[in-house]
Protein backbone atom coordinates (compact mmCIF):
# COMPACT_ATOMS: atom_id res chain seq x y z
CA UNK A 1 0.00 0.00 0.00
CA UNK A 2 1.25 3.59 -0.95
CA UNK A 3 0.77 5.79 1.60
CA UNK A 4 -1.52 8.70 1.96
CA UNK A 5 0.21 11.66 1.28
CA UNK A 6 2.40 9.58 -1.47
CA UNK A 7 -0.94 9.01 -3.46
CA UNK A 8 -1.81 12.81 -3.23
CA UNK A 9 1.29 13.93 -4.48
CA UNK A 10 0.92 11.07 -7.83
CA UNK A 11 -2.35 12.67 -7.79
CA UNK A 12 -0.85 15.99 -8.30
CA UNK A 13 1.35 15.20 -10.72
CA UNK A 14 -1.05 13.59 -13.28
CA UNK A 15 -2.59 16.76 -13.23
CA UNK A 16 0.61 18.79 -13.87
CA UNK A 17 0.99 16.43 -16.70
CA UNK A 18 -2.69 16.71 -18.11
CA UNK A 19 -2.46 20.58 -17.94
CA UNK A 20 0.54 20.36 -19.99
CA UNK A 21 -1.02 18.10 -22.48
CA UNK A 22 -4.17 20.59 -22.57
CA UNK A 23 -2.07 23.35 -23.98
CA UNK A 24 0.10 21.27 -25.76
CA UNK A 25 -3.45 19.73 -27.52
CA UNK A 26 -4.48 23.39 -28.36
CA UNK A 27 -1.41 25.05 -29.53
CA UNK A 28 -1.00 21.20 -31.93
CA UNK A 29 -4.30 22.70 -33.69
CA UNK A 30 -2.51 25.62 -35.23
CA UNK A 31 -2.16 23.35 -38.17
CA UNK A 32 -3.98 20.79 -40.16
CA UNK A 33 -0.70 18.67 -40.22
CA UNK A 34 -0.41 18.77 -36.47
CA UNK A 35 -3.94 18.72 -34.85
CA UNK A 36 -4.84 15.11 -34.70
CA UNK A 37 -1.95 14.53 -32.44
CA UNK A 38 -3.21 17.61 -30.47
CA UNK A 39 -6.79 15.19 -30.50
CA UNK A 40 -4.72 12.78 -29.43
CA UNK A 41 -2.63 14.59 -26.59
CA UNK A 42 -6.10 15.84 -25.04
CA UNK A 43 -7.20 12.03 -24.75
CA UNK A 44 -4.18 11.36 -22.63
CA UNK A 45 -4.11 14.17 -20.71
CA UNK A 46 -8.32 13.53 -19.70
CA UNK A 47 -6.95 10.11 -19.36
CA UNK A 48 -4.56 10.73 -16.87
CA UNK A 49 -6.25 13.44 -15.01
CA UNK A 50 -9.35 10.77 -14.10
CA UNK A 51 -7.12 7.96 -13.44
CA UNK A 52 -5.79 9.72 -10.96
CA UNK A 53 -8.76 11.47 -9.98
CA UNK A 54 -9.88 7.81 -9.35
CA UNK A 55 -6.73 6.92 -6.54
CA UNK A 56 -8.05 10.34 -4.70
CA UNK A 57 -8.30 8.22 -1.08
CA UNK A 58 -11.47 10.25 -0.11
CA UNK A 59 -13.53 8.69 -2.66
CA UNK A 60 -15.49 5.92 -0.70
CA UNK A 61 -17.65 4.76 -2.72
CA UNK A 62 -16.87 4.07 -6.84
CA UNK A 63 -20.27 2.06 -7.61
CA UNK A 64 -21.86 5.22 -8.71
CA UNK A 65 -18.95 6.70 -10.82
CA UNK A 66 -18.19 4.07 -12.65
CA UNK A 67 -21.99 3.82 -13.70
CA UNK A 68 -22.02 7.22 -14.82
CA UNK A 69 -18.72 6.82 -16.90
CA UNK A 70 -20.16 3.86 -18.62
CA UNK A 71 -23.89 5.37 -18.93
CA UNK A 72 -21.63 8.97 -20.34
CA UNK A 73 -19.53 7.36 -22.73
CA UNK A 74 -22.76 5.42 -24.00
CA UNK A 75 -24.23 8.83 -24.54
CA UNK A 76 -21.31 10.32 -26.59
CA UNK A 77 -20.49 8.07 -28.71
CA UNK A 78 -23.55 8.70 -30.65
CA UNK A 79 -22.98 12.29 -30.04
CA UNK A 80 -19.54 12.03 -32.02
CA UNK A 81 -20.88 10.33 -34.67
CA UNK A 82 -23.33 12.74 -35.92
CA UNK A 83 -23.44 14.30 -39.84
CA UNK A 84 -20.98 17.35 -40.45
CA UNK A 85 -24.26 19.24 -41.33
CA UNK A 86 -25.44 18.27 -37.28
CA UNK A 87 -22.43 19.63 -35.96
CA UNK A 88 -23.51 23.22 -34.81
CA UNK A 89 -26.44 21.84 -32.70
CA UNK A 90 -23.99 18.95 -31.60
CA UNK A 91 -22.09 21.77 -30.20
CA UNK A 92 -24.41 23.60 -28.61
CA UNK A 93 -25.67 20.40 -26.83
CA UNK A 94 -22.26 19.61 -25.68
CA UNK A 95 -22.15 23.21 -24.02
CA UNK A 96 -25.93 22.27 -22.60
CA UNK A 97 -24.06 19.30 -21.21
CA UNK A 98 -20.85 21.14 -19.66
CA UNK A 99 -23.12 23.66 -17.96
CA UNK A 100 -24.78 21.00 -16.69
CA UNK A 101 -22.45 19.81 -15.01
CA UNK A 102 -21.10 22.75 -13.43
CA UNK A 103 -24.21 23.47 -12.67
CA UNK A 104 -25.17 20.29 -10.56
CA UNK A 105 -21.74 20.75 -9.21
CA UNK A 106 -21.86 23.95 -7.76
CA UNK A 107 -25.43 23.12 -6.76
CA UNK A 108 -24.28 20.63 -4.52
CA UNK A 109 -20.87 22.07 -3.12
CA UNK A 110 -22.99 24.97 -1.76
CA UNK A 111 -25.47 22.83 0.14
CA UNK A 112 -22.39 20.62 1.18
CA UNK A 113 -20.66 24.20 2.74
CA UNK A 114 -23.51 26.21 3.59
CA UNK A 115 -24.23 28.28 5.96
CA UNK A 116 -20.52 29.25 6.86
CA UNK A 117 -19.20 29.87 3.08
CA UNK A 118 -16.65 32.88 2.94
CA UNK A 119 -17.47 35.59 0.93
CA UNK A 120 -14.92 35.06 -1.63
CA UNK A 121 -16.26 31.51 -2.50
CA UNK A 122 -19.72 32.44 -2.34
CA UNK A 123 -18.84 34.96 -5.18
CA UNK A 124 -17.33 32.43 -7.41
CA UNK A 125 -19.78 30.11 -6.48
CA UNK A 126 -22.80 32.10 -7.62
CA UNK A 127 -20.96 33.41 -10.83
CA UNK A 128 -20.21 29.55 -11.36
CA UNK A 129 -24.27 28.95 -10.92
CA UNK A 130 -25.42 31.80 -12.62
CA UNK A 131 -23.48 31.40 -16.32
CA UNK A 132 -23.52 27.81 -15.56
CA UNK A 133 -27.52 27.56 -15.23
CA UNK A 134 -27.94 30.10 -18.34
CA UNK A 135 -25.45 28.38 -20.71
CA UNK A 136 -27.10 25.28 -19.84
CA UNK A 137 -30.77 26.47 -21.01
CA UNK A 138 -29.23 28.78 -23.73
CA UNK A 139 -27.51 26.10 -25.52
CA UNK A 140 -30.41 23.93 -25.33
CA UNK A 141 -32.51 26.50 -27.17
CA UNK A 142 -29.67 27.30 -29.57
CA UNK A 143 -29.77 23.84 -30.34
CA UNK A 144 -33.44 23.52 -31.11
CA UNK A 145 -33.30 26.31 -33.73
CA UNK A 146 -30.44 24.43 -35.36
CA UNK A 147 -32.31 21.69 -35.46
CA UNK A 148 -35.07 23.14 -36.37
CA UNK A 149 -37.23 21.84 -33.57
CA UNK A 150 -37.75 25.39 -32.46
CA UNK A 151 -38.92 28.64 -34.72
CA UNK A 152 -35.55 29.85 -36.33
CA UNK A 153 -37.68 33.40 -36.86
CA UNK A 154 -36.38 35.76 -33.76
CA UNK A 155 -39.19 36.61 -31.53
CA UNK A 156 -39.20 40.13 -30.49
CA UNK A 157 -41.93 41.83 -27.82
CA UNK A 158 -41.71 45.12 -26.75
CA UNK A 159 -39.58 46.18 -23.65
CA UNK A 160 -37.84 42.51 -24.16
CA UNK A 161 -34.07 43.83 -23.18
CA UNK A 162 -35.71 45.32 -20.30
CA UNK A 163 -37.24 42.08 -18.93
CA UNK A 164 -33.91 40.08 -19.93
CA UNK A 165 -31.57 42.77 -18.46
CA UNK A 166 -33.95 43.02 -15.39
CA UNK A 167 -33.97 39.40 -14.95
CA UNK A 168 -30.28 39.04 -14.73
CA UNK A 169 -29.87 42.36 -12.78
CA UNK A 170 -31.99 40.32 -10.00
CA UNK A 171 -29.93 37.28 -9.86
CA UNK A 172 -26.81 39.12 -9.54
CA UNK A 173 -28.55 41.48 -6.27
CA UNK A 174 -29.62 37.96 -5.15
CA UNK A 175 -26.05 36.39 -5.36
CA UNK A 176 -24.84 39.75 -3.54
CA UNK A 177 -27.14 39.51 -0.49
CA UNK A 178 -25.97 35.44 -0.40
CA UNK A 179 -22.31 36.92 -0.51
CA UNK A 180 -23.39 38.99 2.29
CA UNK A 181 -25.09 36.71 4.24
CA UNK A 182 -24.21 33.08 2.90
CA UNK A 183 -26.41 31.70 5.65
CA UNK A 184 -29.72 32.32 4.13
CA UNK A 185 -29.82 29.34 2.23
CA UNK A 186 -33.25 29.80 0.81
CA UNK A 187 -32.03 32.65 -2.11
CA UNK A 188 -29.61 29.82 -3.37
CA UNK A 189 -32.48 28.44 -5.58
CA UNK A 190 -33.67 31.93 -7.06
CA UNK A 191 -29.52 32.15 -8.73
CA UNK A 192 -30.08 29.32 -10.29
CA UNK A 193 -33.39 29.02 -10.97
CA UNK A 194 -33.30 32.87 -12.56
CA UNK A 195 -30.85 32.24 -14.74
CA UNK A 196 -32.46 29.04 -16.27
CA UNK A 197 -34.94 31.60 -17.55
CA UNK A 198 -32.61 34.17 -18.70
CA UNK A 199 -31.02 31.80 -21.10
CA UNK A 200 -34.21 30.98 -22.73
CA UNK A 201 -34.95 34.60 -22.71
CA UNK A 202 -31.67 35.41 -23.98
CA UNK A 203 -31.73 33.09 -27.12
CA UNK A 204 -35.78 33.84 -28.10
CA UNK A 205 -34.43 37.34 -30.28
CA UNK A 206 -31.63 35.52 -31.82
CA UNK A 207 -32.43 34.43 -35.40
CA UNK A 208 -30.48 31.71 -37.53
CA UNK A 209 -28.08 33.80 -39.38
CA UNK A 210 -26.64 34.90 -35.65
CA UNK A 211 -26.20 31.16 -34.69
CA UNK A 212 -22.27 31.71 -35.45
CA UNK A 213 -21.42 34.19 -33.06
CA UNK A 214 -24.19 33.13 -30.38
CA UNK A 215 -22.59 29.21 -30.05
CA UNK A 216 -18.95 30.90 -29.91
CA UNK A 217 -20.59 33.43 -26.72
CA UNK A 218 -22.01 30.29 -25.15
CA UNK A 219 -19.02 28.25 -25.51
CA UNK A 220 -16.61 31.33 -23.32
CA UNK A 221 -19.69 30.92 -20.80
CA UNK A 222 -19.27 27.46 -20.54
CA UNK A 223 -15.20 27.80 -19.83
CA UNK A 224 -15.76 30.88 -17.67
CA UNK A 225 -18.37 28.65 -15.42
CA UNK A 226 -15.84 25.74 -15.54
CA UNK A 227 -12.88 28.24 -14.66
CA UNK A 228 -15.26 29.61 -11.80
CA UNK A 229 -15.62 25.61 -10.62
CA UNK A 230 -12.34 25.94 -10.39
CA UNK A 231 -12.09 28.57 -8.20
CA UNK A 232 -14.38 26.52 -5.71
CA UNK A 233 -13.12 23.57 -5.91
CA UNK A 234 -9.36 24.80 -5.78
CA UNK A 235 -8.00 22.72 -8.79
CA UNK A 236 -5.40 24.29 -10.80
CA UNK A 237 -6.69 22.19 -13.58
CA UNK A 238 -9.92 22.89 -13.69
CA UNK A 239 -9.20 27.04 -13.85
CA UNK A 240 -6.72 26.20 -16.35
CA UNK A 241 -8.97 23.91 -18.62
CA UNK A 242 -12.12 26.82 -18.63
CA UNK A 243 -9.45 29.80 -19.17
CA UNK A 244 -8.58 28.19 -22.42
CA UNK A 245 -12.06 27.07 -23.16
CA UNK A 246 -13.41 31.07 -22.24
CA UNK A 247 -10.35 32.90 -24.11
CA UNK A 248 -11.27 30.17 -27.07
CA UNK A 249 -14.84 31.06 -26.88
CA UNK A 250 -14.24 34.95 -26.63
CA UNK A 251 -11.62 34.87 -29.62
CA UNK A 252 -14.31 33.40 -31.50
CA UNK A 253 -16.82 35.57 -30.58
CA UNK A 254 -15.24 38.61 -31.95
CA UNK A 255 -13.96 36.99 -35.04
CA UNK A 256 -17.82 36.51 -35.73
CA UNK A 257 -19.37 39.97 -34.58
CA UNK A 258 -16.52 41.68 -36.70
CA UNK A 259 -17.43 39.50 -39.62
CA UNK A 260 -21.19 40.57 -39.54
CA UNK A 261 -20.31 44.03 -38.31
CA UNK A 262 -21.97 43.69 -35.28
CA UNK A 263 -21.14 44.44 -31.58
CA UNK A 264 -21.91 42.11 -29.03
CA UNK A 265 -24.40 44.12 -27.50
CA UNK A 266 -26.19 44.53 -31.01
CA UNK A 267 -26.12 40.51 -31.50
CA UNK A 268 -27.75 39.66 -28.02
CA UNK A 269 -30.02 42.64 -27.75
CA UNK A 270 -30.69 43.62 -31.25
CA UNK A 271 -32.65 41.42 -33.27
CA UNK A 272 -31.69 41.63 -36.52
CA UNK A 273 -33.72 40.98 -39.10
CA UNK A 274 -36.65 43.67 -38.03
CA UNK A 275 -35.74 46.87 -39.11
CA UNK A 276 -34.56 45.91 -42.65
CA UNK A 277 -37.99 45.14 -43.81
CA UNK A 278 -39.07 48.60 -45.13
CA UNK A 279 -35.78 48.94 -46.81
CA UNK A 280 -36.40 46.02 -48.98
CA UNK A 281 -39.91 46.90 -49.69
CA UNK A 282 -38.42 50.69 -51.53
CA UNK A 283 -36.83 49.65 -54.24
CA UNK A 284 -38.93 46.62 -55.86
CA UNK A 285 -38.68 47.55 -59.39
CA UNK A 286 -37.69 44.68 -61.81
CA UNK A 287 -34.27 45.80 -63.27
CA UNK A 288 -32.65 43.91 -65.85
CA UNK A 289 -30.70 40.73 -64.90
CA UNK A 290 -28.21 38.54 -67.26
CA UNK A 291 -28.87 34.79 -66.73
CA UNK A 292 -26.94 31.80 -68.37
CA UNK A 293 -27.52 27.98 -69.12
CA UNK A 294 -25.34 25.30 -67.48
CA UNK A 295 -24.36 24.97 -71.35
CA UNK A 296 -22.97 28.51 -71.30
CA UNK A 297 -21.71 28.21 -67.61
CA UNK A 298 -19.27 25.05 -68.31
CA UNK A 299 -18.03 27.16 -71.72
CA UNK A 300 -17.05 29.89 -69.56
CA UNK A 301 -15.78 28.07 -66.85
CA UNK A 302 -13.79 25.94 -69.22
CA UNK A 303 -12.24 28.68 -70.63
CA UNK A 304 -11.30 30.48 -67.76
CA UNK A 305 -7.62 30.02 -66.42
CA UNK A 306 -8.45 31.00 -62.79
CA UNK A 307 -11.81 30.42 -60.59
CA UNK A 308 -12.48 31.33 -57.58
CA UNK A 309 -15.98 29.16 -55.36
CA UNK A 310 -17.45 30.72 -53.01
CA UNK A 311 -20.11 28.36 -51.29
CA UNK A 312 -22.64 29.87 -48.85
CA UNK A 313 -24.63 28.26 -46.16
CA UNK A 314 -27.06 27.88 -49.32
CA UNK A 315 -24.72 25.48 -50.52
CA UNK A 316 -25.15 23.04 -47.94
CA UNK A 317 -28.37 23.26 -47.57
CA UNK A 318 -28.62 22.10 -51.40
CA UNK A 319 -26.21 19.34 -50.30
CA UNK A 320 -24.65 20.84 -53.47
CA UNK A 321 -20.92 20.05 -51.81
CA UNK A 322 -20.46 16.84 -53.64
CA UNK A 323 -21.12 17.95 -56.78
CA UNK A 324 -19.16 20.95 -56.34
CA UNK A 325 -16.12 18.49 -56.12
CA UNK A 326 -16.82 16.92 -58.99
CA UNK A 327 -16.91 20.25 -60.71
CA UNK A 328 -13.71 21.44 -58.62
CA UNK A 329 -12.30 17.93 -59.92
CA UNK A 330 -13.11 18.89 -63.54
CA UNK A 331 -11.79 21.97 -63.82
CA UNK A 332 -8.86 21.01 -61.89
CA UNK A 333 -8.17 18.16 -64.78
CA UNK A 334 -8.38 20.88 -67.51
CA UNK A 335 -5.07 22.79 -65.68
CA UNK A 336 -7.29 25.14 -64.18
CA UNK A 337 -6.54 27.06 -61.02
CA UNK A 338 -9.15 26.55 -58.34
CA UNK A 339 -9.87 28.24 -55.06
CA UNK A 340 -12.50 28.70 -52.50
CA UNK A 341 -13.00 31.71 -50.82
CA UNK A 342 -14.73 31.47 -47.24
CA UNK A 343 -16.35 34.02 -45.53
CA UNK A 344 -16.09 33.71 -41.83
CA UNK A 345 -20.05 33.21 -41.36
CA UNK A 346 -20.09 30.92 -43.77
CA UNK A 347 -22.32 28.23 -42.22
CA UNK A 348 -23.73 27.88 -38.94
CA UNK A 349 -20.83 28.21 -36.83
CA UNK A 350 -16.85 29.79 -36.96
CA UNK A 351 -15.24 27.31 -39.54
CA UNK A 352 -17.86 25.17 -40.04
CA UNK A 353 -18.05 25.24 -43.95
CA UNK A 354 -14.41 24.25 -44.24
CA UNK A 355 -15.48 21.48 -42.51
CA UNK A 356 -18.06 20.58 -45.36
CA UNK A 357 -16.15 21.20 -48.08
CA UNK A 358 -12.87 19.06 -46.20
CA UNK A 359 -15.96 16.12 -45.80
CA UNK A 360 -16.27 16.51 -49.75
CA UNK A 361 -12.81 15.49 -50.26
CA UNK A 362 -11.49 18.71 -51.56
CA UNK A 363 -8.19 19.61 -50.35
CA UNK A 364 -7.73 22.14 -47.10
CA UNK A 365 -4.61 24.21 -48.86
CA UNK A 366 -7.45 25.16 -51.79
CA UNK A 367 -10.01 26.60 -48.68
CA UNK A 368 -8.72 30.15 -48.17
CA UNK A 369 -10.72 32.74 -45.80
CA UNK A 370 -11.78 36.38 -46.66
CA UNK A 371 -8.37 38.07 -45.61
CA UNK A 372 -6.27 35.68 -47.70
CA UNK A 373 -8.78 35.30 -51.14
CA UNK A 374 -9.65 39.24 -51.41
CA UNK A 375 -6.40 40.19 -52.85
CA UNK A 376 -7.03 36.96 -55.94
CA UNK A 377 -10.08 38.27 -56.93
CA UNK A 378 -8.34 41.31 -59.56
CA UNK A 379 -6.67 38.22 -61.05
CA UNK A 380 -9.48 35.89 -61.07
CA UNK A 381 -11.36 35.33 -64.82
CA UNK A 382 -14.65 33.60 -63.01
CA UNK A 383 -16.26 33.91 -59.44
CA UNK A 384 -18.85 31.05 -58.65
CA UNK A 385 -20.89 31.96 -56.04
CA UNK A 386 -22.93 29.28 -54.55
CA UNK A 387 -25.70 29.67 -51.90
CA UNK A 388 -24.28 32.79 -50.40
CA UNK A 389 -25.83 36.09 -50.75
CA UNK A 390 -24.66 39.02 -48.24
CA UNK A 391 -21.69 38.33 -47.75
CA UNK A 392 -20.96 39.12 -51.56
CA UNK A 393 -22.84 42.12 -51.43
CA UNK A 394 -20.80 45.17 -52.47
CA UNK A 395 -23.25 47.33 -50.92
CA UNK A 396 -21.09 47.20 -48.01
CA UNK A 397 -18.43 48.26 -48.92
CA UNK A 398 -19.86 51.45 -51.36
CA UNK A 399 -23.53 51.97 -49.77
CA UNK A 400 -23.24 53.98 -46.60
CA UNK A 401 -26.94 53.80 -46.02
CA UNK A 402 -27.13 50.02 -46.85
CA UNK A 403 -27.93 48.49 -43.32
CA UNK A 404 -24.79 46.07 -43.81
CA UNK A 405 -22.50 49.09 -44.55
CA UNK A 406 -19.02 48.18 -43.25
CA UNK A 407 -19.51 44.43 -42.66
CA UNK A 408 -16.10 42.38 -44.82
CA UNK A 409 -17.00 40.99 -47.46
CA UNK A 410 -15.78 38.77 -50.23
CA UNK A 411 -14.95 40.99 -53.10
CA UNK A 412 -16.09 39.10 -55.90
CA UNK A 413 -17.38 41.93 -57.87
CA UNK A 414 -13.86 42.32 -58.67
CA UNK A 415 -13.23 39.18 -60.75
CA UNK A 416 -13.69 39.43 -64.75
CA UNK A 417 -16.79 37.48 -64.60
CA UNK A 418 -19.33 36.41 -61.41
CA UNK A 419 -21.35 33.77 -61.97
CA UNK A 420 -24.48 33.41 -59.27
CA UNK A 421 -26.51 30.08 -58.63
CA UNK A 422 -29.48 30.99 -57.04
CA UNK A 423 -33.05 29.95 -56.82
CA UNK A 424 -34.82 32.91 -57.92
CA UNK A 425 -33.75 36.80 -57.36
CA UNK A 426 -35.46 36.76 -53.38
CA UNK A 427 -33.20 38.72 -51.09
CA UNK A 428 -31.08 37.34 -48.33
CA UNK A 429 -31.52 36.78 -44.66
CA UNK A 430 -32.10 40.32 -43.95
CA UNK A 431 -33.69 41.19 -46.65
CA UNK A 432 -30.81 43.48 -48.45
CA UNK A 433 -30.67 44.00 -52.30
CA UNK A 434 -27.35 42.91 -53.56
CA UNK A 435 -26.63 45.19 -56.92
CA UNK A 436 -24.04 42.47 -57.27
CA UNK A 437 -26.43 40.75 -59.38
CA UNK A 438 -27.36 43.54 -62.05
CA UNK A 439 -23.93 44.31 -62.99
CA UNK A 440 -23.18 43.57 -66.53
CA UNK A 441 -20.03 41.40 -65.70
CA UNK A 442 -22.48 39.13 -63.77
CA UNK A 443 -24.65 35.99 -64.81
CA UNK A 444 -27.69 34.57 -62.91
CA UNK A 445 -27.80 30.72 -63.23
CA UNK A 446 -31.29 30.24 -62.07
CA UNK A 447 -31.63 27.00 -60.37
CA UNK A 448 -31.49 24.16 -57.30
CA UNK A 449 -27.67 24.36 -57.15
CA UNK A 450 -26.93 20.65 -56.39
CA UNK A 451 -28.77 20.08 -59.94
CA UNK A 452 -26.73 23.36 -61.86
CA UNK A 453 -23.07 22.32 -60.46
CA UNK A 454 -24.08 18.86 -62.28
CA UNK A 455 -25.38 19.99 -65.36
CA UNK A 456 -22.35 22.29 -65.53
CA UNK A 457 -20.35 19.06 -64.76
CA UNK A 458 -22.05 17.07 -67.30
CA UNK A 459 -21.45 20.09 -69.84
CA UNK A 460 -17.61 19.66 -69.08
CA UNK A 461 -17.30 16.29 -69.67
CA UNK A 462 -19.35 15.84 -72.74
CA UNK A 463 -17.32 19.18 -74.16
CA UNK A 464 -14.65 17.01 -73.62
CA UNK A 465 -14.68 13.74 -75.32
CA UNK B 1 -2.46 21.25 -1.71
CA UNK B 2 -5.11 24.39 -0.87
CA UNK B 3 -4.68 27.08 -2.92
CA UNK B 4 -5.20 30.68 -1.44
CA UNK B 5 -7.43 32.90 -3.24
CA UNK B 6 -4.59 34.94 -4.77
CA UNK B 7 -3.01 32.04 -6.51
CA UNK B 8 -6.21 30.96 -8.09
CA UNK B 9 -6.38 34.42 -9.67
CA UNK B 10 -2.99 34.02 -10.86
CA UNK B 11 -3.31 30.88 -12.49
CA UNK B 12 -6.63 32.08 -14.04
CA UNK B 13 -4.69 34.93 -15.14
CA UNK B 14 -1.89 32.98 -16.87
CA UNK B 15 -4.26 30.80 -18.21
CA UNK B 16 -6.24 33.03 -19.59
CA UNK B 17 -2.86 34.84 -21.45
CA UNK B 18 -1.93 31.67 -22.78
CA UNK B 19 -5.24 30.48 -24.07
CA UNK B 20 -5.05 33.93 -26.52
CA UNK B 21 -1.89 33.46 -27.55
CA UNK B 22 -1.81 30.12 -28.56
CA UNK B 23 -5.82 30.17 -29.78
CA UNK B 24 -5.33 33.32 -31.85
CA UNK B 25 -2.66 31.13 -33.73
CA UNK B 26 -5.29 28.43 -34.41
CA UNK B 27 -5.72 28.61 -38.62
CA UNK B 28 -9.93 29.31 -39.32
CA UNK B 29 -9.93 26.45 -41.21
CA UNK B 30 -9.88 24.76 -37.90
CA UNK B 31 -12.04 26.65 -36.10
CA UNK B 32 -15.19 24.37 -35.46
CA UNK B 33 -12.90 21.37 -34.52
CA UNK B 34 -11.09 24.12 -32.12
CA UNK B 35 -15.01 24.51 -30.73
CA UNK B 36 -15.08 20.52 -30.32
CA UNK B 37 -11.61 20.25 -28.56
CA UNK B 38 -12.08 22.54 -26.22
CA UNK B 39 -15.18 21.60 -25.19
CA UNK B 40 -14.16 17.91 -24.76
CA UNK B 41 -11.23 19.45 -22.88
CA UNK B 42 -13.40 22.02 -20.91
CA UNK B 43 -15.16 18.41 -19.53
CA UNK B 44 -12.48 18.15 -17.19
CA UNK B 45 -14.91 19.43 -14.86
CA UNK B 46 -15.55 15.82 -14.85
CA UNK B 47 -12.78 15.52 -11.87
CA UNK B 48 -14.49 17.64 -9.78
CA UNK B 49 -17.79 15.49 -10.17
CA UNK B 50 -16.22 12.58 -9.12
CA UNK B 51 -15.22 13.45 -6.20
CA UNK B 52 -18.18 15.10 -5.28
CA UNK B 53 -20.13 11.59 -6.22
CA UNK B 54 -17.47 9.42 -4.37
CA UNK B 55 -16.17 11.13 -1.36
CA UNK B 56 -18.03 10.74 2.06
CA UNK B 57 -20.24 13.42 3.19
CA UNK B 58 -21.48 14.21 7.15
CA UNK B 59 -25.03 15.64 5.45
CA UNK B 60 -26.18 16.05 2.28
CA UNK B 61 -24.54 12.68 1.08
CA UNK B 62 -27.96 11.82 -1.00
CA UNK B 63 -27.98 15.63 -3.25
CA UNK B 64 -24.26 15.33 -3.48
CA UNK B 65 -24.66 11.34 -5.17
CA UNK B 66 -27.59 12.19 -6.83
CA UNK B 67 -26.23 15.47 -8.43
CA UNK B 68 -22.50 14.66 -8.87
CA UNK B 69 -23.25 11.18 -10.50
CA UNK B 70 -25.55 12.99 -13.20
CA UNK B 71 -23.04 15.51 -13.73
CA UNK B 72 -20.09 12.70 -14.30
CA UNK B 73 -22.99 11.89 -16.67
CA UNK B 74 -23.23 15.17 -18.82
CA UNK B 75 -19.11 15.55 -18.52
CA UNK B 76 -18.23 12.01 -19.60
CA UNK B 77 -20.69 12.22 -22.50
CA UNK B 78 -18.45 15.56 -23.61
CA UNK B 79 -15.11 13.86 -23.44
CA UNK B 80 -16.16 11.26 -24.96
CA UNK B 81 -18.43 12.34 -28.45
CA UNK B 82 -16.19 15.88 -28.15
CA UNK B 83 -13.06 13.37 -28.51
CA UNK B 84 -14.42 11.52 -31.64
CA UNK B 85 -16.21 14.41 -33.16
CA UNK B 86 -12.83 16.27 -33.48
CA UNK B 87 -11.01 13.26 -34.68
CA UNK B 88 -13.22 12.29 -37.39
CA UNK B 89 -13.23 16.60 -38.66
CA UNK B 90 -9.31 16.24 -38.65
CA UNK B 91 -8.97 13.08 -40.29
CA UNK B 92 -11.21 14.86 -43.38
CA UNK B 93 -8.95 17.61 -44.14
CA UNK B 94 -6.16 16.30 -46.44
CA UNK B 95 -3.87 17.99 -48.38
CA UNK B 96 -4.04 18.30 -52.17
CA UNK B 97 -2.10 16.81 -54.67
CA UNK B 98 0.42 13.78 -54.07
CA UNK B 99 2.08 12.89 -51.09
CA UNK B 100 4.06 16.46 -50.21
CA UNK B 101 7.29 15.43 -47.86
Amino acid sequence: MISVPATETIIEVTYLIATALFILSLKWLSSPTTARRGVFAGEIGMLLAIVGTLLHHGIVEYKWILIALVLGSIIGVPLGEVAMTAVPQRTALSHAFGALCVTLVGTAEFYLRAPGVPPFMMAVLSMEVILGSLTFTGSLMAAGKLQEILPQRPITYKGQNFVNLGLLGVAVVVAGVLVAHPEKMQLFPVIVGIPLVFGVMMIIPIGGADMPTVISLLNSYAGLSAAAMGFVLQSKLLIIAGALDGASGFILSVNMSKAMNRSFSNVLFGAFGQEQTSTAAGSKEARPVRSATPEEAAAILAAANKVVIVPGYGMAVAQAQHKVRELYDALTKRGIDVKFGIHPVAGRMPGHMNVLLAEADIPYDKLLDMDEINGEFPQTDVALVIGANDVTNPAARTDPSSPIFGMPILDVDKARTVMVIKRSMGAGFAGIENPLYYMDKTLMLFGDAKNFVGSIVRELAGGHG
Amino acid sequence: MKLDILTSLYVFMLAAFIGFEIIRRVSPLLHTPLMSLTNALDAIAVVGAIILAGEYHEHGALLAKILGTIAIVAATSNIVGGFLITDRMLRMFKASGPRKP
